[in-house]
């Protein structure tokens, strides 16, 4: 669909961007080259492709004489000199923006651009308009003292160039050491931390006496026995009971160690789901749109145990290790340089392993986490979509489906472990070669006298320990790789920046009047135009009806007006104030909304109807439920207002969820109410039910009712006809019936008891169909 | 620049203000009309639609080669320009691999920048093609992965 902007002059002058001053480097000469005399500058746009859509550079600018265009790659120069008639238009289509050059009927020129322009493209339509106006009467253009943005028309601080509420810039990305931004969520728990960390570095201490004792055990003990000299019973009873008790502190410690580590994990894992689930409420709609159920599931449920599971185990093992190697190498090189130089020798050759396959495993264990997801999202799919599953009787497919994610998930794994799998080995191998290495260099030294056999025997016993280590600190790269790559999607989440965000500076209303000012809104979703310059001031108190046929963008609109998606363009106002700078929830509190498929949650009855306000007492509820013909059917219920509805409500009519919907919003007392087709789907009998119970709801509140049933529109003081986005009609229902628009034949249509929509209506005369055979 | 078709049951002609101007058999003249594929992705020869200003379908191709020549070019030239669907060539740098990045890549139309929002707008649509919508809603497309170069599908290879 083309979406023509065809910018109203406004006389106010658009803050900088569009000056001589800001003229990019790359451009100075070429475009300077083009000047007459006495010709400046005025404005410029640089423009990203050339009229074959090839991504080039181009530079488009008006002079206070002309509209010219500069490329810095052979292309006809183009020059069209200021007269009356010619014209700016642009209309985007798909991602690529058109910007038109108009003599009266005829286009001269045209020009393309990524909508990544599309902001800069205004300002500079509106430049020209300022600057060919001013150049047809000969008089300066006119500025105004208070700078608004040209996009949101909120008022500019006299040194901003950018709107701080529209200036989007991209986040920068999380950087790789994504572990190491877990500590925000360890540090509550520092002393914790402190305490664990020397446990453990008691109890490494006490796990490397052992090996000592076997020095004096060997050299002072079995080799004079084997030379001759008798035991000595109380020295082997010394190194005995040391071995024990270096035995039992070990144990003590490191139970304590673990006990302490795993308590302090598992709050941070906790802390981590919370606030991952706490932000992830807090973001738009619009990043739950581009979302999978299931994804977002496994990523706050099964990844956040993970990484917790890394923190309380893998981590710990880990470090326990590390200290272990360092304190071991301490002590062999105390006992003999020589002997440990060796020892540790394969030491670098491990690490550089653990180092070369560690990068290879990361981005396919990245891989197996998307793939999860996929499974998940297949269970997420089709769970809540079970009763159109069999309906259709698709059960073969969905398991096809499954199967096939399964299978994906499995030939993944698959070329992970290949490479994993021969990780292990290789590590063992290395230590068995190591210790060889150990056995030949000790005899050797003990053939020469250097070392003594019990030092021999130590250096064995450390470092049989020492590698075996090694082998499961090897296991360390494959956890702390899953941990990484699932705190990786656990800060995606984290870090995405909600794109209604909370105003920096909030303005607090007092008492919400209920005043709505839309001022030439715009918004779109992607690169689709849904709602195209609209403004509308809707008076407290006032009824409005937002009628159109379907797509037209009545619940675009509604989602705006909610802040539930930021305006592209333009603003909207509560009270005259930006609704982006008042505090979210604050601003939310004033609106009770009924949408057309109400949600209940699992729960009571009363506890559905006191979601937007728990502290409800049972009078009020009960009360609320009256007021919207809820509370004679919930008396029928086996259990009255405790009776448990399901998820989605299963268990109760559309028409009784709807109610309890309405009697939700009802309780809350909203100044504003917003109703999307809540009586579009029932018959008859309930919609009158609800229609009375939304009477009660509506007065004396600003409403906007959509709705396709002409009929319950009736209260309405103001009905506003959508189509396409714009509003094509704004009256009551007799001045839009004498005027016999679009209202008129929707109207005339339904009244004929056809159901038929606005459109098809209004084209009743044109052929609508035309077949072209081949 | 007028040309008529006289196999298929309508006239097109390009109009000095740029749009094209649709005339059926019937005379009634549309202005303004422009073409949509039904499938541009899976079946981009099959099923056109002329749809007019105001949305509504005006006329029906079922298969764009059975076109005249001109209209035909005329059509395509409004589709060229409709569908700016930049297809990847190579992608020689991602400024990192966690969304969002910002991707240089070569395409079919040139040399230019990317901004990846997130993993998802990655869209698989068969087993070797790929959509990937940046952040202004411009879709480029990835015809075949296995065609690109080793650099590039190592890059690539991160996020799917
Ligand atoms: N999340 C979305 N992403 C992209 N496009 C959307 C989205 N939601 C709605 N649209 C499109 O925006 C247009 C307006 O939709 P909207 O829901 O506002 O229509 P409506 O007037 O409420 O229609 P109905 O009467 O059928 O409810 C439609 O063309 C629709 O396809
Ligand atoms: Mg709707």
């Amino acid at each position: 669909m083309i979406v023509v902007h065809s910018a109203a002059v406004n006389n106010k002058i658009i803050p900088a961007n569009a000056t001589n001053k800001t003229l990019p480097l790359a451009w100075q000469v070429a475009a300077h080259s083009q000047l007459a005399e006495a010709e400046e500058i005025c404005a410029w746009l640089e423009i990203n492709l050339d009229n074959n859509l090839h991504f080039k550079k181009r530079l488009l600018i008006i002079t206070n004489q002309r509209f010219l265009t500069v490329a810095n790659y052979p292309e006809k120069i183009e020059s069209y000199p200021f007269h009356a008639g010619l014209a700016l238009k642009h209309h985007d289509n798909a991602g690529v923006a058109n910007i038109e050059l108009f003599d009266g009927e005829i286009q001269l020129a045209h020009w393309f651009y990524t909508l990544a322009h599309d902001f800069s493209a205004t300002r500079f339509i509106k430049q020209f308009e300022l600057h060919l106006a001013s150049f047809l009467t000969g008089q300066p253009i006119t500025t105004e003292t208070s700078e608004v943005c040209p996009n949101c028309q909120s008022p500019l601080e006299a040194d901003q160039d950018e709107c701080p509420q529209c200036s989007s810039t991209i986040d920068a990305p999380p950087s790789t050491w994504t572990l190491f931004r877990l500590w925000r969520f360890a540090k509550p728990y520092k002393w914790q931390l402190l305490t664990g960390f020397l446990l453990m570095l008691a109890s490494t201490a006490a796990t490397l006496v052992p090996p000592y004792l076997t020095i004096p055990l060997m050299d002072k003990v079995l080799i004079p026995y084997q030379n001759g000299a008798p035991i000595d019973i109380g020295m082997v009873a010394l190194l005995l009971s040391g071995l024990l008790g270096s035995a039992l502190l070990a144990w003590g410690l490191g139970w304590a160690r673990t006990y302490i580590l795993a308590l302090v994990s598992e709050r941070i894992g906790a802390d981590l789901r919370t606030i991952t689930y706490e932000h992830l409420l807090k973001l738009s709609l619009e990043y739950f749109g581009g979302k999978r159920t299931g994804d977002l599931m496994s990523r706050i449920g099964s990844e956040s145990d993970r990484i917790c599971v890394f923190l309380s185990l893998h981590l710990l093992d880990f470090a326990t290790d590390v200290l272990m190697i360092i304190m071991t190498s301490a002590i062999l090189i105390s006992i003999n340089p020589k002997l440990a130089l060796v020892t540790l020798l394969p030491l670098p050759f491990i690490a550089w392993m653990i180092h070369v396959v560690r990068d290879k495993l990361r981005t396919g264990f990245e891989k197996i986490d998307r793939v999860w997801s996929q499974v998940s999202n297949v269970l997420a799919d089709t769970i809540p979509g079970i009763r159109v599953v069999k309906a259709f009787a698709q059960e073969t497919r969905e398991a096809t489906r499954f199967r096939e994610a399964n299978q994906h998930n499995l030939v993944v794994n698959d070329r992970i472990n290949k490479i994993w799998s021969l990780f292990s080995p290789s590590v063992t191998l290395l230590t068995e070669i190591g210790l060889l290495l150990v056995w030949a260099f000790g005899i050797w030294q003990v053939s020469r006298n250097e070392i003594s056999v019990g030092v021999l025997t130590a250096f064995l016993a450390y470092i049989s320990r020492f590698y075996t280590r090694l082998d499961s600190m090897s296991r360390i790269v494959s956890v702390t790789q899953k941990a990484a790559s699932g705190a990786k999607r656990i800060f995606d989440i984290l870090d995405h920046v909600s794109s209604v965000p909370e105003p920096s500076n909030p303005v607090h209303l007092d008492k919400v009047v209920g005043q709505i000012e839309i001022k030439s809104a715009g918004f779109r979703y992607g690169n689709r135009a849904v709602i195209k310059d609209l403004s509308l001031i809707i008076q407290p108190g006032e009824m409005i009806g937002l009628v159109g046929h379907s797509g037209s963008g009545k619940s675009t609109l509604v989602n705006l007006m909610c802040r539930f998606y930021d305006v592209t363009t333009g603003s909207i106002n509560l009270d005259g104030v930006n609704i982006r700078s008042l505090p979210i929830s604050e601003y939310r509190r004033n609106i009770g909304l009924v949408l057309q498929e109400p949600f209940l949650f699992f729960g009571s009855i009363a506890e559905n109807i006191a979601y937007g306000k728990p502290e409800a007492t049972r009078a009020e509820i009960v009360a609320a439920a009256r007021a919207a013909h809820a509370h004679e059917f919930i008396l029928r219920l086996p259990h009255g207002y405790d009776s448990v509805v399901g998820e989605r409500g299963q268990g109760l009519s559309g028409g009784e969820r709807q109610r309890i919907s309405i009697a939700r919003a009802l309780l809350i007392d909203p100044r504003i109410l917003i109703l999307d087709e809540a009586t579009a789907s029932v018959d008859t009998e309930t919609e009158k039910e609800i229609q009375k119970a939304l009477d009660n709801l509506v007065h004396g509140r600003t409403t906007i009712a959509i709705a396709h049933r002409l009929s319950t529109l009736h209260k309405a003081n103001r009905l506003v006809v959508l189509d396409r986005g714009e509003i094509v009609e704004v009256g009551s229902h007799d001045e839009l019936m004498a005027c016999e628009g679009a209202y008129y034949r929707l109207y005339q249509a339904q009244a004929r008891n056809v159901d038929t929509d606005l459109d098809d209506v209004k084209n009743d005369n044109e052929i609508t169909h035309k077949a072209v055979s081949a | 620049m007028e040309q008529s078709t006289l196999i298929t049951d309508f006239s097109l002609i390009r109009n000095a203000a740029g749009r094209l101007v649709l005339t059926t058999n019937d005379g009634n003249v549309h202005e303004g009309v422009f073409p949509m594929r039904a499938f541009p992705i899976s079946a981009p020869a099959e099923g056109l639609s002329l749809i007019g200003e105001n949305g509504h379908e005006l006329a029906w191709v079922a298969s764009i080669a059975s076109l005249q020549n001109a209209t035909r070019n005329l059509i395509e030239e409004e589709l060229a320009r409709r569908e700016f669907m930049p297809e990847i060539c190579s992608i020689s740098h991602v400024s990192s691999f966690a969304t969002p990045s910002i991707w240089q890549v070569e395409t079919d139309r040139g040399d230019t920048e990317l901004v990846l929002k997130a993993e998802d707008h990655i869209r698989r649509l068969t087993h070797t093609s790929l959509l990937i919508t940046d952040d202004h809603g411009v879709n480029f497309l990835i015809r075949d992965i296995d065609q690109l170069d080793n650099h590039s599908r190592k890059l690539l290879d991160r996020f799917l």
